[in-house]
């Protein structure tokens, strides 16, 4: 009977727990979620971390700086010295300006492999996109083995640390947030159904359900976004674009406004989630076989820009997830509409934790065990003013006009490149755009 | 630099790419995370396909040359070694400090570049461009942009200019010859950040 005791005992000890957790809970993230308003527990966990991470660094350096060595700074700051790019006229006329100009017809030179030659090697070294497709890499530490190249520098103390932060961020930080995604996403599903069922859609109470989920949803991610700039909120009848980074993109945006989401329907818990979401508000969810249809995707997007009532449309034009150090093309298709574009910046803070989705590292369920198990996710959010196509632009020169206020705001390098050079190989156009200007070169000089 | 190389010992061949190159320490480093960058599949080589997924050298005319300067025939692996060695072709040549034991000629001299680019061209290393692997380079370069013809009489031209000895290829000693005016060290130099 001893033992029956003990057992009720640690049953009641654990239902007790359970409840108090649960009450914990609800009492300083779901019921501030539900009302719109923030304790401001997580600005102070915030610098809290901030100041261990500083700390953190400078005992590395000490470490370092006593083992005689130095710290590895990231590679970001370059290999090569940077220089203004030159043409590829350029290049050649200036590597033939040294060669003798004797020659009555200068045509091709043997030298002229230099030129391809070193550019080629360059690219080796060095080259501007590559890079844009793992996650960035940080000055200072900030206690996860996933930015780690400093490691041997670390102390006894440093370790210990490091071994609470574990212990934290999967012990504590990753049920409570996956506790905390698991009722955010229910919610959605069970309160857009009801929504649904209301004989009018209410737009009012739409609404409420719809940024009361998202920020349950943004809090299982403990994530801090600051907006700038609302007055330049996307509008009804309008197109919002966004650089991208992450799925976690949309949380972002979605949490301060709604917007109809475009994208391909899943199966699945996503499918679920998909058409619990349509039963309140109009998002535009394709099959597969739909997807490849331009003029039907054009077609549905015109429509639903057009009708006043219906909210903006989120569409991220880049197509692919990009690290968040810069912006590569945007697919010209949404620049074709002809309505409103609303650009927006959005920017991450790697320091608490990098919200980059590496697709072909992490799978999705991996990636999202990783969110949840970093310290937080910090972004700053601008809404830029409103733009539209003008005269005599065509849709890609608009298209590149949008990305350019982006980068230039986000404080991102603004790239050409097309971000599907993440898994494709680049087109053979490019190849002969350079064999055409190198022929040009040859043809004129020897007229 | 005693204490920047001391970092290096998780490098493989670090102490001798020290020596043996003009690359400083910290170079070597930032090279080694490039290495790594591009070694996807974390093996500690790199093959043919790594190279290629750089956009900037796929559409290079001549990318697959260059990459076949990395990996010379018979070879599908390439080390870290290897590697820094022949990317130590591009320092300026101002690079090499005295060192004891540096033995034969150092890769970033103007004969050493010489030599990488006659590879590019003498494809198949018997130390002669013959005329057929001139045309070849040619239609790299120019791709569909020239016509046949066309492309016969540039490499007309260009053979007839260098080839002093007449034997319808070009040397060594001639391409060395026919570039003589050219600032060989500072066209095949990289800028490496120090």
């Amino acid at each position: 009977s001893n033992s029956y005791y003990f057992r009720l005992e640690s049953l009641l000890s654990m239902l007790v727990s359970i409840t108090v957790w649960l009450t914990l809970l609800f009492v300083f993230t779901i019921v501030p979620a539900v009302l719109g308003v923030s304790i401001g527990i997580r600005r102070l966990y915030l610098t809290t971390l901030l100041k261990i991470f500083e700390w953190a660094t400078l005992r590395m350096e000490m470490e370092a700086k006593e083992k005689n060595q130095q710290l590895y700074k990231p590679y970001s700051s370059g290999i090569i010295v940077k220089e203004p790019p030159l043409s590829l006229q350029q290049g050649i006329q200036e590597l033939r300006g040294s060669a003798s100009c004797l020659h009555s017809e200068p045509e091709f030179e043997m030298a002229d492999i230099f030129y391809f030659c070193r550019r080629g090697v360059e690219s080796i070294v060095d080259d501007e996109v590559t890079k844009r497709f793992s996650a960035q890499e940080l000055e200072t530490w900030n206690l996860l083995t996933r930015s780690h190249y400093n490691f041997r520098h670390i102390s006894l103390r440093l370790t210990v640390l490091w071994g609470l932060g574990v212990l934290i961020r999967y012990g504590i930080l990753l049920p409570l947030r996956v506790t905390l995604a698991a009722t955010g996403i229910s919610l959605i599903l069970v309160l857009t159904t009801l929504v649904g069922f209301l004989p009018s859609r209410e737009f009012f109470l739409t609404e409420k359900v719809h940024v009361m989920c998202y920020r349950i949803c943004v809090r299982s991610l403990t994530a801090m976004i600051t907006y700038h700039n609302r007055e330049n909120k996307p509008k009804n009848g309008g197109i919002c674009v966004a650089n991208h980074t992450t799925p976690i993109d949309v949380i972002i945006l979605a949490n301060d406004g709604c917007y109809s989401l475009i994208g391909q329907a899943h199966r699945g818990l996503l499918g679920m989630v998909q058409r619990a979401m349509v039963k309140s508000s109009p998002h535009i969810w394709f099959d597969r076989s739909e997807v490849k249809d331009r003029h039907l995707v054009a077609k549905r997007l015109s429509d639903h820009v057009a009708d006043k009532t219906k909210q903006p449309i989120l569409i991220f034009p880049e197509g692919t997830c990009i690290n968040n150090t810069s912006v590569m093309m945007f697919k010209k298709g949404s620049f074709e509409i002809g309505c409103t574009v609303y650009p927006v910046a959005i920017k991450y803070d790697p320091l608490f934790g990098d919200a980059f989705w590496n697709s072909s590292k992490f799978g999705m369920v991996n990636y999202l065990l990783r969110m949840m198990s970093s310290w937080a996710i910090v972004c700053s959010v601008w809404y830029l003013p409103p733009m539209n196509r003008e005269e005599g632009e065509d849709a890609v020169q608009f298209a590149n006009r949008v990305k350019a206020a982006i980068a230039a705001q986000g404080g991102l390098v603004d790239l050409i490149w097309d971000g599907g050079l993440k898994r494709a190989k680049v087109k053979d156009a490019f190849k002969e755009e350079q064999q055409k200007l190198y022929s040009k070169v040859l043809v004129d000089t020897s007229r | 630099m005693g204490s920047n190389s001391s970092n290096m010992n998780h490098i493989p061949d670090g102490q001798q790419l020290l020596q043996d190159t003009g690359f400083s320490a910290a170079q070597i480093i930032r090279l080694y995370e490039r290495f790594e960058f591009l070694d996807k599949d974390n093996t500690g080589h790199l093959r043919p396909e790594d190279l290629e997924t750089v956009p900037d050298l796929d559409m290079n005319p001549i990318g697959a040359r260059i990459i076949g300067a990395f990996f010379p025939p018979g070879k599908e692996t390439l080390d870290f070694g290897s590697f820094v060695r022949i990317l130590a072709h591009f320092l300026p040549a101002d690079s090499n400090r005295t060192r004891a034991g540096a033995q034969q000629e150092p890769a970033n001299s103007t004969t050493g570049k010489l030599r990488f680019a006659f590879q590019l061209y003498d494809q198949d290393r018997d130390g002669k461009i013959s005329r057929d692997e001139l045309l070849q380079v040619l239609r790299s370069m120019l791709g569909l942009q020239v016509t046949e013809e066309q492309l016969q009489c540039i490499a007309e031209r260009a053979i007839q200019e260098a080839d002093a000895d007449k034997d319808d290829a070009i040397s060594f000693d001639e391409f060395r010859k026919s570039l003589e005016k050219v600032d060989i060290d500072h066209k095949m130099s990289i800028r490496f950040l120090r």
